[in-house]
């Protein structure tokens, strides 16, 4: 839909000072909310699309703009989140990012900050998993690692990434659980916006000092991540799973707080857009979001009565907040940037077990695999076959057919030598 | 909503140009969005990057499909790709070069447009005596604010300012203007209807 162009010249007189709110990269944006959250150590392997993140970062330690703490490079991500185990045991107040195959190269230190429940908070730039390689943006890094007990957000717009910054290390350091931030990689940590960031004042006042709930300190030596045998184990996991749901807890009094203190509606479970009177409701995370708006307001121009709900915390799951925001809805529509081969969309899934209780059907969209482009116009004609009860359970939007169908023609035709 | 696409190659600022375009806008108290094609950029590959100008905030993150203006940073990919492909009726076209549009093969899209709406600057050898490399993405932009009056030279400058240090930021500067200005003669010869006022009012 083309809308015309209706620009008109900004009131008065062009303002030529910094105004409170930035035009800046995503990366950069994001870089300067962790520094305003005063991490004392930084370690950090680059990989795109993560990149711009920590090289900033590195900038504000070496030029002094980000005092009192350490940037470790390391030579991969297997070490940047196990120096940061090592930094956040020792009382440091640590920080990484990484994206993709970084991630999976740190799958075990992801499962040791979580299971020595360290107060880390980690950015993930998403980004699809090879093979094959793809340097472009879904969410198959943050589903590979779904359930390895961190709390993870999906943002919205780079505002709400600077927001769910300052959120998680209060959340991570309240609970003692390390807490991933993700950020559509690309679409997000390349895109230059509007965003404001707080006073360091202001931050201050937000976040305490990081106070650990147990220090590795020569003078009075512990240990921490033990072995811990079949008598206790069970129980270390069911604590584990306890702090998890006491993170959903906390996180929509947080996002509450930080509206009061902040002024933005920023984190929490969920957002809804227009779900009141919504027979079709639908759920996404992350930047995809913005276009799913814009759909649904057009749709909604031409009387389709659809809605959205905007799902921030993924993980813990908030089955009852989904269950609540979906209740009114005749279906449910999830569009999501992954695909578990021989399962299907994992976030529709979950949704899925969250409905368990209700007659309402889920339908799955899968979109934007690897960077394809999730164009408005796609994501209408998905609503409007929904609206027409023709949508099939599963759908791969865009999908090139003639492709995957002589793909599998050739498949076919394979023989092995005799 | 106005929406720009900047085609060139690796190295010669093209997403620079975006960035600043968005800022720009930002500056003149508009919103703005810039992102670059997301590819794996390398020195002379081809290289896109969007920018959207709106008066109320933007949500959509898809690539533009169908510009408002499209900015060629570099000739030599006006045959190679669609570069005009889903451009508005009323659109703008500038070309980094010191031919004429006719003689670079753009009559099809100088048919299709408005009279003034395709026009050529020679961007990189205004970057050249102003900056002293021949990077063309600041002229283009100083030509573009001209052509399209959708943003000022004024905004402009203060993006430039914002970006670059002191030194470099005023060589750019220049060479906006240098650009700015040629535009503007350009124009002055031609009768006022293709002169894009209506954007300005």
């Amino acid at each position: 839909m083309k809308t015309p162009i209706q620009l008109t010249p900004p009131k008065g007189p062009v303002e030529l000072t910094l105004p409170k709110a930035r035009q800046i990269e995503g990366s950069r944006a994001i870089a300067e909310a962790v520094g305003l959250c005063r991490p004392q150590v930084i370690c950090a392997y680059p990989i795109t699309p993560q990149t711009h993140i920590v090289e900033e970062l590195s900038a504000m330690v070496k030029t002094g703009e980000l005092m009192d703490c350490e940037f470790i490079n390391v030579e991969s991500e297997f070490a940047a989140l196990s120096v940061a185990i090592g930094a956040s045991a020792a009382g440091a107040r640590a920080y990484t990012a990484t994206s993709s195959q970084g991630l999976l190269y740190m799958a075990e230190a992801v499962y040791n900050a979580s299971g020595m429940q360290l107060p880390i908070v980690m950015t993930l730039g998403n980004r699809a998993i090879g093979a094959p390689i793809n340097i472009w943006n879904d969410h198959s890094d943050a589903m590979a690692l779904r359930d390895a007990g961190w709390v993870l957000l999906f943002a919205e717009t780079n505002q709400e990434a600077i927001d769910l910054h300052l959120q998680a290390f209060r959340l991570a350091e309240e609970l003692s659980t390390p807490v991933m931030v993700c950020v559509d990689g690309f679409i997000l940590t390349h895109a230059y916006e509007e965003v404001e960031l707080p006073t360091p004042e202001a931050v201050d006042r937000w976040l305490p000092k990081f106070q650990p709930r147990q220090v590795l300190d020569p003078a009075e030596p512990i240990t921490m991540g033990a072995l811990v045998g079949p008598e206790s184990f069970s129980e270390v996991r069911y604590l584990a799973h306890r702090k998890q749901l006491r993170a959903l807890e906390r996180i929509p009094e947080l996002s509450a707080e930080f509206n009061a203190t902040f002024g933005r509606n920023s984190g929490g479970i969920l957002r809804t857009y227009k779900t009141e009177g919504a027979e079709t409701i639908v759920l996404a995370m992350g930047s995809i979001n913005g276009t799913i708006e814009d759909a649904i307001d057009e749709l909604r121009r031409n009387g389709h009565a659809i809605g959205a709900v905007i799902l921030t915390t993924f993980r813990p799951f908030p089955y009852a907040s989904v269950a609540a925001a979906l209740k009114n809805a005749s279906q449910a529509i999830v569009v999501e940037k992954s695909l578990t081969a021989g399962m299907g969309g994992p976030l529709a899934a979950d949704v899925t077990l969250a409905l368990a209780n209700t007659s309402t059907p889920v339908y799955s969209v899968i979109a934007g695999l690897g960077g394809r482009p999730i164009p408005q116009a796609s994501l209408e004609s998905i609503f409007e076959r929904a609206r027409d009860r023709e949508l099939p359970e599963t759908t791969f939007l865009d999908l090139h057919w003639d492709a995957v169908n002589q793909a599998i023609t050739k498949e076919l035709s394979w023989t092995p030598h005799t | 909503m106005f929406q720009v696409r900047i085609h060139g190659r690796g190295g010669q600022g093209v997403v620079t140009a975006a960035e600043l375009l968005s800022m720009t806008a930002f500056t003149e108290g508009l919103h703005a969005q810039a992102f670059p094609s997301f590819g794996s950029e390398r020195m002379g590959a081809p290289v896109a990057a969007f920018c959207r100008i709106s008066n109320t905030p933007i949500r959509t993150r898809e690539p533009i499909a169908d510009p408002d203006g499209v900015i060629v940073q570099d000739p030599t990919l006006i045959h190679l790709f669609d570069l005009f492909g889903g451009l508005s009726k009323e659109g703008f076209v500038l070309v980094n070069s010191s031919r004429t549009p006719e003689s670079l093969g753009l009559s099809a899209i100088l048919e299709k447009l408005p009279t003034g709406h395709v026009r050529t600057i020679p961007a990189t050898e205004i970057a050249r005596e102003k900056i002293g490399r021949p990077i063309p993405n600041i002229a283009m932009l100083g030509g573009f604010a001209a052509m399209t009056g959708i943003i000022t030279l004024k905004a402009l400058a203060w993006a430039i300012h914002t970006k670059f240090p002191k030194a470099l930021a005023e060589k750019n500067i220049e060479a906006a203007q240098a650009a700015f200005a040629a535009v503007q003669h350009a124009i002055a010869g031609e009768p006022i209807a293709a002169r894009g006022e209506e954007l300005m009012v």
